[in-house]
Formats: C-alpha cells, sequence, structure tokens
C-alpha cells in the first residue's frame, strides 16, 4: 500500500535525472518545429512561410530558407520573397539534375532558423545522409532552429495503417522518435471539402505519375480517415508533453505500471505490420518493447532474401525505438516465453497463423503453446503470419537451392537394401525384410535430413513392395497388413529426421553462441592485460579483424579531439581520408555511420563511435571484406566489442592519471625531504667559503700558508657544492619522469673508462681492476646517464675507501642481460642497509666526508630508467659491491667490414 | 705561454662571470672586449676584429648558436662556447655549427686558458697553412707524450715501438692529432673519416676509438691520452699524461 503511494507520488528518480540530462543535452540544440497535415496541398509550406515572415518582420529573427518548394504556386513563391535563400546543392544522378538541401553550405551559414520543407524526402545517392530528416537532425545538433513540414502518411508507425486506407503505400518515411522529438507541432488543417475543392482548381501540386494513385487518395472517405489520424497523433504528442510537464513538477499521476511489449518477429513480409502495432501500442502505454527473432534454423540457410527482410525489419524495429533480440532455442514458444519472464515482459504480441489447422495438427501451433503457456503475461494477437513461428524454419526463401546430393545418396541407400534383401533371400527365406529398409531410412534421416529421407522411406516402400511383397514385381499388395508396414516407415523417418534435424540446429546455435562468446572472452582477456592505450587499439583491431573478416581501425580522439589512428588490421593499413570524413562525423556526433547505416552509406567502412556515457573517446572503423554491411546480431557483437574497447580506454586512461599522480604524490613528498636535507648540506659548504673568504679579505695578518689552505678550501667547498647542486639536478630530471634517454650503441668499456677519465683528478693513483669480457657486444644505453651510474660509484669508492685499497670492476653477460659488479675493500655498506643505500637522503654514518645522500638513488633511478635493476651488497672478504644489471638492448647493428688496407697504408710496416 | 696582446672577445651577461674573466686573462696579458649581449657580437666582431670570442650559450637575448653561425660565414675567429652541465645537446649543436671548443660551468681559471691556448694555437697553424682544410695543420710529426704521429711516413709510434693501425684507425688518429687538444664532435669525426651519409652512425666512431685506445693507450679501460668527452664526442689531449 505504502509503496504503490510512493509510486504514485513521486516521480521515479531515475526518469528525472534522465530528463535533466536530456534537457541538458537539449539546451545546445535546436528546436525543431514540424508543420503537420494530413495530405498534400492542405498548405503546410504556407503556413510554414507565414510563420518565418512574421518571425522576421515581427521579432526580427534570422530566417534563412533552405529548402521549400513552392511548386510555382505563386501565393506560395510571393511568401519565400524578401527572405534569405540558400543555394541548393545540385546534384546529377543518371543524367538528371536534382536540386538537394545544401547541409554544409547551412551548418557553415548558421542562421538562427533554417526552413527546411518535405521533411520525409529522400536524398539523392551519393548526399551525406540518406535522408533529409537526418540532415535536419544534424542541423539541430549544431544548434540551428529547423521548421520543417511533413504530412501524416510519411510517419513510421502509421506507415501501413495509411496504406489500409488509401490503398497508396508511402515510402518515404519519417521514424516517430523525430516527431516526438518536435519541440512544436502545428497541424495544418483544413476541411476535406476545401481540399477537394482546391484539388479541383489545380492548386494542389501532384507529380504527373502520381496523378492515378492521386485518384484513388484524394476521395473523400479518405481524407476524413487521414484527418483524423493526424490529429490523434498531434493529440498523443501533446499527451506527451503534458505528462513530461507532469513528471517535471512532480504532479501526481498515475504512473504507467512497469509495463513491457514483446513483439515475435520473423522473415515474412507481415512482421512488419506487427512490429509497427507493437510501437503504437508502445507508444500508447509509454513502455519499452522488444522484436524478439527466434533463430529456429541457423541463419546460413536461410535464403538470402528471407535474410534481407528479416534484417529490414530488425532494422525498422530499432528505427521504431524498440530493443532487438534474438533468441535461439530448440522450441520458439519455450523460449520466447523463456525470455519474456526473465525480462519482465507483460505482453506478448504475436501473428495469427495463416497456414492451415493440419500444419498445427501435425507439429504443434505455435500460437496455442505460447498462449497455454503466458500465464500472466497478456498475448495480442493480430493478423498477420506468426513471423518468429516458423518452427522448423523452412529454408524455402526464393533462392535457397537445393542440394541433390543428398537425394542421391537416398537413392543409393534404398538400392543397398535392396541388394542386401536380395542377397538374404538369396540364402534364407527370411519373410520379413522391411527391417532393412527402415534401417536404411533411420541412416538416411540421420545423416541427410528430412527431405532425403521421405524419399528413402518412399523408395524403401516402393521397392519392398515391387521386389519382396507378394505379387512381387508388381507394385499391388496383397496384404493388407503392408500398409502397417510402409506407414510406420514414413511415419520413423519423419521422426528421426526431424528430431535430427533439430538436434543438428541446436547444436550449431551452440557453436555460434560459443563462437561469439569466446570471442567477447578472448577479447576481454586480453584487454585484462594491457594498460596501455596502443595495446588496447592493437587487441581491439586483432579480434575484431579475426571475428568481423574485415579491415579494422581503431582511431582515438586527442586532446585536441582530432581522430588519430592508434591501430590498424591488417598492420600498416591506413584508413582512407574518405572513410576517415566518416569516422569524423561518427565521432562528432557520437552516431553510427558509413556502410550499412543511414549516414554516409557509400563508404566502404562502418564507424562505431568509443564512448562511455558522454565521453567520447573516439571511433572504431570497420571495412567488411566482403564490402556487405554487417548483419544485425553482427553489429550487436560489434557493439559490445565497442564498449569494452571503450572501457579498456578509459582504464588505460585512469590508470595514466592515478599514475600521474602517483608520480605528483612522490614528488612532494621529495621535494619536502629535499628542503630539510638540502638546507643542511647547501649551508655546510657556504659556510666553509663564507669563512674562508671573509678571512681572507679582512684578516691581513695571516700568513702565506694559511692563505694557501683557505683558498684550497674555498675551492673544495665550491666543487662540493657543484657536485651536490649536479644530483640534485640529476635527481630530479629522474624524479620528474622528464628524463628521455638518448640511446646509442656503445661499448661498455668507453663508459667505464670516460666515467675514470672524469674522476682521474680524485682517483689518483687508485688500482682499478676491469675485466670486460672482449666479445661483449655494444650496449643500447644512454652512454652519458649511464656514465653516470660509474661517476658516482666510483666516487662513493673514492670518498669512502682508503686510497691504497683497489676498486674492481668485474662486467659479465648472460642471456642478453649485462650486470657489471662495482667493488671496494672499504668499510662496507651500515649492516641491513643494503636496500636502504638507495633511498633518497639516506647516508650512513661516515664521520668527516660530506655528502646527500643522493647518489645511489640516482643509479638506481637511470639503472631503471634503461630497464635494469641496482643491487648493493655486503662484498666477501670485506667492503661494498654494488651490482647493475641492464639488457644489452637487442641485436647490435653490423659494422661495415674495413675495406682492404690500400698498398701504401703498408708503409710503416715496412719502416720498422 | 699566453698570447700576449691577444684580443678576447668576452660575452657574457653575468657580470660576476665578465669580473672572473676579466680579471684571470688581463693578468695573462690579453686584451678583452666586453658585450652582454648576442646581439652585440657580430657587430664588436667586425669592428675589433677580435682573436678569439668567448660566447656563453645562455645568453638573455639570444641564441649563441645563430650567432656562431652568423660569424663563421665570413670569418674563422676561433670562438669558445660556455655553458652549463646537462646542455651537452646545446655544446654539440654549437660545435657542429663551427664553435672550436667548449667549457663547462663551472671552470677552473687553468682549464680556460689551456682552451683558449689550443684554440688560437689551431687558428695560426690554419692561417699559416694557408688552403683552408679543415685541419690545415702541415706539421709532419706530431707527438704527444708518448705517442709520435709522423704523417708524411704514415707511421705512429708509442714510446718508440710501432704501432700497426687499420687504415680508418690511421686516419681517425692522425685527425685527432691533427686537432690535438681541441674537441670534435661525433658527426665531424663520422663527416672526416667516413665521408657525409654517415652522420647516424655514431657507434662506427665508438668502436673504432675502443680499437685505436688499445693500441695507444697504456692502459686502454683508463684513457688518458684518447678521452671521451661523455654526450659531445672526443679529445686528443696535447699533453702527454704526467706533462
Amino acid at each position: 500500500m505504502s509503496e504503490r503511494n510512493e509510486r504514485g507520488e513521486r516521480p521515479d528518480p531515475d526518469a528525472l535525472l534522465r530528463r535533466v540530462q536530456e534537457e541538458e543535452a537539449r539546451a545546445h540544440q535546436g528546436k525543431l518545429k514540424v508543420f503537420f497535415g494530413f495530405a498534400p496541398g492542405v498548405g503546410k509550406t504556407y503556413r510554414m512561410l507565414q510563420v518565418a515572415r512574421d518571425l522576421v518582420i515581427d521579432q526580427r529573427v534570422e530566417v534563412v530558407v533552405g529548402l521549400v518548394e513552392t511548386h510555382r504556386r505563386p501565393e506560395t513563391a510571393a511568401m519565400v520573397l524578401g527572405l534569405e535563400l540558400l543555394p541548393r546543392r545540385q546534384v546529377t544522378y543518371r543524367g538528371r539534375v536534382l536540386e538537394e538541401l545544401d547541409l554544409d553550405a547551412a551548418l557553415s551559414r548558421r542562421p538562427k532558423v533554417l526552413l527546411v520543407d518535405e521533411l520525409a524526402h529522400t536524398n539523392a545517392p551519393g548526399s551525406r545522409h540518406a535522408k533529409r530528416w537526418q540532415d535536419v537532425l544534424e542541423l539541430l545538433d549544431a544548434g540551428i532552429d529547423v521548421l520543417t513540414t511533413v504530412n501524416v502518411q510519411h510517419v513510421e508507425s502509421l506507415n501501413d495503417v495509411v496504406a489500409q486506407i488509401t490503398g497508396v503505400r508511402v515510402r518515404e518515411t519519417i521514424p516517430d522518435k523525430i516527431l516526438d522529438r518536435a519541440d512544436g507541432i502545428e497541424v495544418v488543417d483544413i476541411a476535406p471539402e476545401e481540399l477537394l475543392q482546391r484539388l479541383a482548381e489545380g492548386k494542389v501540386y501532384l507529380p504527373d505519375q502520381a496523378q492515378r494513385a492521386a485518384d484513388h487518395f484524394f476521395q473523400r472517405g479518405n481524407l476524413l480517415a487521414l484527418r483524423e489520424l493526424a490529429l490523434r497523433r498531434t493529440a498523443q504528442h501533446v499527451d506527451e508533453d503534458v505528462q513530461a510537464y507532469r513528471e517535471r513538477h512532480g504532479v501526481s499521476v498515475t504512473w504507467p505500471a512497469g509495463e513491457r511489449l514483446l513483439v515475435c518477429v520473423g522473415p515474412a513480409p507481415s512482421s512488419g505490420r506487427l512490429i509497427r502495432a507493437a510501437a503504437r501500442m508502445a507508444a500508447g502505454l509509454r513502455c519499452p518493447w522488444v522484436a524478439a527473432y527466434v533463430e529456429a534454423a541457423p541463419l546460413g540457410r536461410q535464403g538470402d532474401e528471407d535474410r534481407a527482410r528479416l534484417e529490414a525489419h530488425l532494422r525498422l524495429a530499432e528505427s521504431l525505438g524498440g530493443a532487438v533480440t534474438r533468441l535461439s532455442a530448440g522450441r520458439v514458444s519455450e523460449s520466447l516465453l523463456g525470455y519474456a519472464r526473465r525480462n519482465n515482459v507483460t505482453r506478448l504480441i504475436i501473428g495469427k497463423p495463416t497456414h492451415s489447422r493440419v500444419r498445427d495438427r501435425l507439429r504443434g501451433s505455435l500460437l496455442d503453446e505460447v498462449v497455454r503457456g503466458s500465464g500472466d503475461i497478456d498475448v495480442h494477437v493480430i493478423s498477420g503470419d506468426a513471423g518468429g513461428a516458423r518452427e522448423g524454419g523452412k529454408p524455402r526463401g526464393a533462392g535457397a537451392p537445393i542440394a541433390f546430393a543428398p537425394y542421391g545418396w537416398a537413392l543409393a541407400a534404398v538400392a543397398v537394401a535392396t541388394a542386401v534383401a536380395t542377397a538374404i533371400r538369396s540364402v534364407l527365406a527370411v519373410p520379413e525384410l522391411d527391417g532393412l529398409y527402415l534401417v536404411a531410412v533411420i541412416v538416411v534421416a540421420m545423416r541427410l535430413g528430412r527431405g532425403p529421407s521421405i524419399l528413402t522411406a518412399a523408395l524403401g516402400v516402393a521397392a519392398y513392395d515391387f521386389f519382396f511383397v507378394a505379387p512381387r514385381f508388381t507394385f499391388a499388395v496383397a496384404d493388407g497388413r503392408y500398409f502397417l508396414t510402409f506407414a510406420m516407415m514414413f511415419g520413423v523417418g519423419f521422426v528421426v529426421s526431424e528430431l535430427t534435424t533439430r538436434l543438428r540446429r541446436q547444436e550449431q546455435d551452440a557453436l555460434a553462441r560459443e563462437e561469439r562468446t569466446a570471442a567477447l572472452y578472448a577479447l576481454s582477456r586480453d584487454l585484462g592485460r594491457v594498460e596501455v592505450p596502443s595495446d588496447v587499439a592493437a587487441a581491439v583491431v586483432r579480434h575484431a579483424a579475426e571475428v568481423f573478416e574485415a579491415a579494422v581501425f581503431v582511431l582515438r580522439a586527442d586532446d585536441a579531439g582530432a581522430l588519430q589512428q592508434l591501430g590498424a588490421a591488417p598492420r600498416g593499413a591506413i584508413l582512407e581520408a574518405k572513410e576517415m570524413g566518416v569516422a569524423r562525423w561518427c565521432h562528432d556526433h557520437g552516431r553510427m555511420a558509413g556502410l550499412g547505416t543511414d549516414t554516409l552509406p557509400g563508404s566502404r567502412a562502418m564507424c562505431m563511435p568509443l564512448g562511455i556515457g558522454a565521453s567520447r573517446l573516439g571511433v572504431l572503423a570497420l571495412a567488411p571484406k566482403a564490402k556487405a554491411p554487417l548483419r544485425v546480431e553482427q553489429r550487436a557483437l560489434l557493439e559490445v566489442f565497442c564498449r569494452q574497447a571503450a572501457f579498456a580506454f578509459e582504464r588505460a586512461r585512469l590508470a595514466e592519471e592515478a599514475r600521474a599522480s602517483a608520480l605528483r604524490a612522490k614528488t612532494e613528498e621529495m621535494r619536502s625531504s629535499l628542503l630539510s636535507a638540502v638546507s643542511h648540506d647547501l649551508r655546510t659548504p657556504l659556510a666553509g667559503i663564507t669563512g674562508a673568504a671573509t678571512a681572507l679579505r679582512d684578516d691581513g695578518n695571516l700568513g702565506e700558508g694559511t692563505r694557501r689552505e683557505l683558498l684550497e678550501s674555498v675551492c673544495d667547498e665550491a666543487e662540493r657544492l657543484e657536485r651536490l647542486l649536479a644530483n640534485l639536478l640529476d635527481m630530479t630530471r629522474l624524479e620528474a619522469g622528464g628524463l628521455s634517454l638518448k640511446r646509442d650503441w656503445v661499448p661498455l668499456e668507453e663508459v667505464i673508462g670516460s666515467a675514470l677519465t672524469r674522476l682521474e683528478a680524485r682517483l689518483g693513483e687508485r688500482q682499478v681492476e676491469i675485466s670486460i669480457p672482449a666479445e661483449l657486444p655494444l650496449m643500447w644505453v644512454d652512454p652519458v646517464l649511464f656514465g653516470q651510474i660509474f661517476v658516482n660509484l666510483f666516487e662513493n669508492a673514492a670518498k669512502y675507501t682508503p686510497p691504497e685499497s683497489p676498486i674492481v670492476v668485474k662486467v659479465r653477460e648472460e642471456g642478453g642481460v649485462v650486470s657489471v659488479e662495482v667493488m671496494d675493500r672499504g668499510p662496507g655498506l651500515p649492516r641491513g642497509a643494503e636496500q636502504r643505500v638507495f633511498e633518497k637522503f639516506f647516508r650512513g654514518a661516515h664521520v668527516g666526508v660530506s655528502g646527500v645522500g643522493l647518489g645511489l638513488p640516482i643509479c638506481r633511478g637511470i639503472a631503471e630508467a634503461h630497464g635494469g635493476t641496482m643491487q648493493a651488497e655486503q662484498r666477501e672478504g670485506g667492503g661494498a659491491m654494488f651490482r647493475v644489471t641492464v639488457p644489452l638492448g637487442g641485436e647490435a647493428p653490423q659494422m661495415p667490414p674495413e675495406p682492404p688496407e690500400p698498398p701504401e697504408a703498408r708503409k710503416s710496416e715496412g719502416g720498422a | 705561454m699566453s698570447e700576449p696582446g691577444a684580443l678576447v672577445l668576452v660575452v657574457e651577461d653575468e657580470p660576476q662571470m665578465r669580473k672572473f674573466i676579466r680579471a684571470s686573462l688581463t693578468s695573462h696579458g690579453y686584451r678583452i672586449v666586453e658585450a652582454e649581449r648576442a646581439g652585440e657580437v657580430v657587430a664588436l666582431t667586425t669592428s675589433h676584429n677580435p682573436d678569439l670570442i668567448l660566447l656563453d650559450l645562455g645568453l638573455p637575448d639570444g641564441d649563441g648558436l645563430e650567432i656562431t653561425r652568423q660569424v663563421r660565414e665570413w670569418s674563422r675567429i676561433p670562438i669558445l662556447v660556455i655553458s652549463a652541465r646537462g646542455r651537452e645537446d646545446d655544446k654539440v649543436a654549437a660545435l657542429d655549427a663551427g664553435a672550436d671548443d667548449y667549457l663547462t660551468k663551472p671552470f677552473g681559471v687553468n682549464e680556460l686558458l689551456a682552451r683558449m691556448r689550443v684554440a688560437l694555437r689551431h687558428a695560426q697553424q690554419t692561417q699559416q697553412g694557408g688552403v683552408g682544410g679543415a685541419g690545415g695543420a702541415t706539421t709532419a710529426v706530431i707527438e704527444i707524450g708518448k705517442l709520435r704521429v709522423d704523417l708524411a711516413r704514415r707511421e705512429v709510434r708509442v714510446g718508440g715501438e710501432e704501432v700497426h693501425l687499420t687504415p680508418i684507425e690511421y686516419k681517425l688518429l692522425t685527425l685527432m692529432a691533427q686537432h690535438a687538444g681541441k674537441v670534435l664532435t661525433h658527426r665531424q669525426i663520422l663527416q672526416e673519416v667516413w665521408g657525409p651519409g654517415y652522420a647516424a652512425q655514431t657507434h662506427y666512431v665508438r668502436v673504432h676509438m675502443a680499437e685505436l685506445r688499445k693500441k695507444i693507450e697504456a692502459d686502454p679501460a683508463r684513457p688518458r691520452l684518447l678521452v671521451t668527452e661523455p654526450g659531445v664526442g672526443y679529445r686528443l689531449r696535447d699533453r702527454g699524461p704526467g706533462e
């Protein structure tokens, strides 16, 4: 009770949120006003122009005529006078020049209000969009208000109702959603009599070829019915506005109970009517609806025409705002009802069967099963074939080829059975040999399906009768009980084949499903492993190319919004400029475009936006090798792919952000410890310099020896300060991650040698033992930075170990990894501090030795930047040991062979 | 062995640095012209015709590299560039643009004077040699410590002992010897020894240098003669160890 009250009094928060989001989105969009008429000639265009003139004259609004058909009617033409006209786009199609709305010109002209006549118009081939209403949507997205006209017979959901009334089917339709989206609908209404009068006066424009249809169309009865339809449709729109208003203002209303519609569709042409009926009913109930197709037979075996029709139906359902689902199972009724229950469907719409009652008796009636099994689900039966009810999925679509080979095998099976029977009979006097034929029927039914099994049964019966039933070698039957045998053979053949067919179908279904699931699983597994956007793109294109048999491209929007190709399969493929344009459109509008869609269908590729919610991350472009549009279920799979890809990209971005913020935090932490450590370490040498310098300046009584000493200390302290600053600088650069390695192929001996040269003065005559394997290849490292490791290590050794103790450098290479050990015979590392020596500002308890504790952290930072590691250990026998390990970095380039020595170069030898 | 009377154009914006350079150079008998801004360099060079330019690459108003190029368009005056550590690329660019050598801040007075001496000596040799070749040194025998290169006889001796070099090693060594005391960038060495079109193959130089060191250095692992200038190039010291 209380629950119901709440439900009745408070709007659903989700619905409110949705509305707020919609309104926000709409705030930047243009407004759409539709002038709605019930027939040509009611004066929609005239009324639209009137409104436009009022806007210009009364409100000084900038109005541009994008496209208006005056049809040479003087009063309409007069209305256009004085309004700014946008030049039309001329398209030559099959030798005729067609004039279309110039969408790009309109977008760049960007008026406040644009007039676009005839919303339902189909654009000339080669235009960006197939339909004018799509042009209008793009204009609205760009923030341009649009005034347009449309007649009731062009509304998709009313299309077949109009056809029923008038007997004329209109091909150009607009989806209902665009009417629903209209901010205002103005009905342009005149009395049918008046319209007929105008028609008689020749004031209604009609194309010549439509004259005959028009005679039928313009009848008073028709016009009355159409007028009612138009008014009703408008009323529905008004009702929605009222509803929206109430929701917005929390006005208590009876909320539609959670209705949900399911319509069962199939390839039969009448399914279209079912879909429209469902859409209308759903609109009336204001509830979501789903069009379900039960894959009774695997698609591969259906006729192309059937498949095309089915695809068209599913697309129609999508365009009318329904969801589309494919179910597959053995029994249609079970899977339909199962789906309905799982998804809380309240009403099920199904077509009225058109086939004979006998078929129902034989195979069971889908309608019957559904009605019986429906429980609390309402079932609506609407005239038309129960589309999805084609249980058994008779693949009799035109063009479905019949394979003759299985029938040949059936013939052979009967021949074999006959031969065997004859053979047995010649040896044994077995009276009943019909079992052999039964075996043949069963084998054929299991292997080759129903048709051949029936043929086998028939032929078997005939052969048995002919060869073995008295009177033999005639088709006459003496004994009545053989009829029972014949019937049994037919029956068994039929049942077995039916069972096998169903089994095989389920198997194929399961296989197809498994493939889809496996593809998705493989994708998500790979995506789970990658973190870098380029790896994400690589995984997505690889899997998509495999699953959809297409060239696939992932384009990612950079910070400026420009699309950059991030991955492609096959590798190295480049998306052509034209397809790039499609991708651009797709990204800008967040909608599918290209092959198989209504936008830019001439493209070779289909583009799907990658995005989560409102964020647009990029585009996935897919150019099928077969150059045919994707099937609906493939498209659904692709959508899942795109969602996965979008999430992976998002995750990669978040990971990047997390890394960046961790780095920031670390840098921050370092900055603070730096301040405390550095304030001490910078002051010490500065104090020394200041002290010595002031003594030299102010104290005139210093002896020559003292003066020299003080000067030495100034130089030493300055040098120390310089080293400290250099270390700080290196560390900061390493920490900031702004260190870019300038790698080159370098011999390790040069790196170590140059470090020793740099420290020549400090090392003095200290013994340095270096062993480098002669065959050590070149290393791919940054020579300056990598050398810095050794400068720091040797410097430490010079600082902390006695001058007479040797430094040993040992280099080894194993499996592409080089390890360099630098060992000394000093006091060794502070006990237990083997790890801590690499922490910043860590300093051992050395007496009288200065340092900040940055040298080793820098070493480790550089080693890690090269993909290597750095360790410290106590050296056996006393002292410290530091080990740097880095990968060689790949195959070193070949050195060109030195040219043979020219003869004169040998002179030096001769001179010896 | 200073060059008494030689005129040095000091281009440096830091007053303290200028003070230090002025004090050191004048006490060694050089005459100096000072400039604070890059914009003055070309004018001062034409008007004073200095013997050497000491150019700080970090001037506030200009690109030292561009100035080096401008001066090189019409003059072979030796140019020494001064730059901070960690700006190796700037140094290489300046050297490739025609600067003779570089100094890394902070530097001592001895280092400054030594570099200037080498640069002035090479400039003199080039002038005497006349025929503006890259090296230009016509000395037949170059002796550095225990190393002796006899250009006329194509003979190399270390401590009196003859050393056998491959043609490329010989070319490398003579190139370095002709520019003894001066730094040569990888690009310059590649250009001279291997010819144009090899500028990116720096590993050629590194590998052959390593081989050369094995033949002429007392301890090749700890070179004292043919030293690496990290990130820049190589220098053959013009004084042997212990000299």
